[in-house]
């Protein structure tokens, strides 16, 4: 874990927990993971509630999508050092291959540039090997206060 | 993904029909369908995009075609936060092909001529 994180005006552990035992994120059951200077990594452990068809236990993508769509968010906050509202402007999600059922998955999201209005996003999920990515993605967020 | 899958049940979608026919699915505004407080989470609407794309996709095949559809890829363009209301979304089929497919789908509160957002997915029909 990087600790040079400017932290002084938030948490992001705190934030990060705080974010993903409410609303959507909850019901998907995302955790904290881990994080760094510009980038968040959660862990999406496999629940059979979330597949797609009972026959074959892989999860849908949906949940994977929640789960990128906040790690990617969490990235921002850490590239930044600061909390600040945002919204989703686009994603778009490469599923390279399913996930393997009974396999908890982890999405990384990283924050590779910041303008004062919107920030640039990329992604990666894999299955419990970070050399074989199950999914990549990429988006854009605006920033909404003021707007 | 069928509209009765397990993540389809986990998420409460319902299905309606639209005048001409078509495949609408409805999600309630819920506290566990919520993001940043009371609005929509983006991953909530993607995966009602997600799901209708799939189910319209699978109505549409032959009845006797035994092809799986996998997603390739999904972008979703997010237009309008989702407020605290009913949201439906439906598909359209841009082309399908024999091993592949491209789907719209949108979601919308009040108009579907003013959607909350809109998916662009890319799907594969595999046939063995």
């Amino acid at each position: 874990m990087d600790n040079t994180l400017p932290t002084g005006e938030f948490d992001p552990v705190q934030l990060i927990r705080m974010m993903s035992g409410n609303g959507h994120n909850r019901l998907i059951g995302v955790k904290y993971n881990a994080h760094g200077s510009g980038w968040a990594e959660l862990r999406l452990p496999y629940n059979s509630a979330l597949v797609s068809d009972a026959s074959t236990g892989i999860l849908a993508s949906g949940p994977i999508f929640t789960m990128m769509d906040m790690a990617t968010s969490m990235s921002i906050w850490l590239k930044s050092g600061k909390f600040q509202p945002q919204a989703t402007l686009d994603l778009r999600i490469d599923y390279l291959r399913p996930a393997e059922p009974g396999k908890d998955v982890f999405g990384r999201g990283e924050c590779y540039h910041l303008t004062r209005s919107i920030a640039f996003v990329r992604g990666q999920a894999h299955d419990g090997n970070p050399d074989r990515p199950i999914a990549h993605v990429a988006g854009t967020y605006m920033f909404t206060a003021g707007a | 993904m069928e509209t009765n899958s397990p993540f389809a049940r986990t998420m409460g979608f319902g299905s309606e029909r639209d005048s001409e026919g078509r495949l609408v699915l409805t999600m309630a505004f819920e506290t566990n369908k919520m993001g940043r407080p009371g609005f929509l989470h983006g991953g909530a609407i993607a995966g009602m995009l997600e799901a209708v794309a799939f189910a319209t996709l699978a109505e549409a095949l032959d009845a006797d075609d035994n092809a799986r559809i996998k997603p390739i890829n999904v972008t979703v363009n997010y237009l309008r936060g989702g407020r605290d209301a009913l949201t439906r979304a439906r598909a359209t089929i841009e082309r399908l092909g024999r091993r592949v497919a491209n789907v719209e789908a949108i979601a919308w509160q009040d108009d579907p001529d003013n959607p909350i957002a809109i998916a662009q997915m890319n799907l594969m029909l595999q046939r063995d």
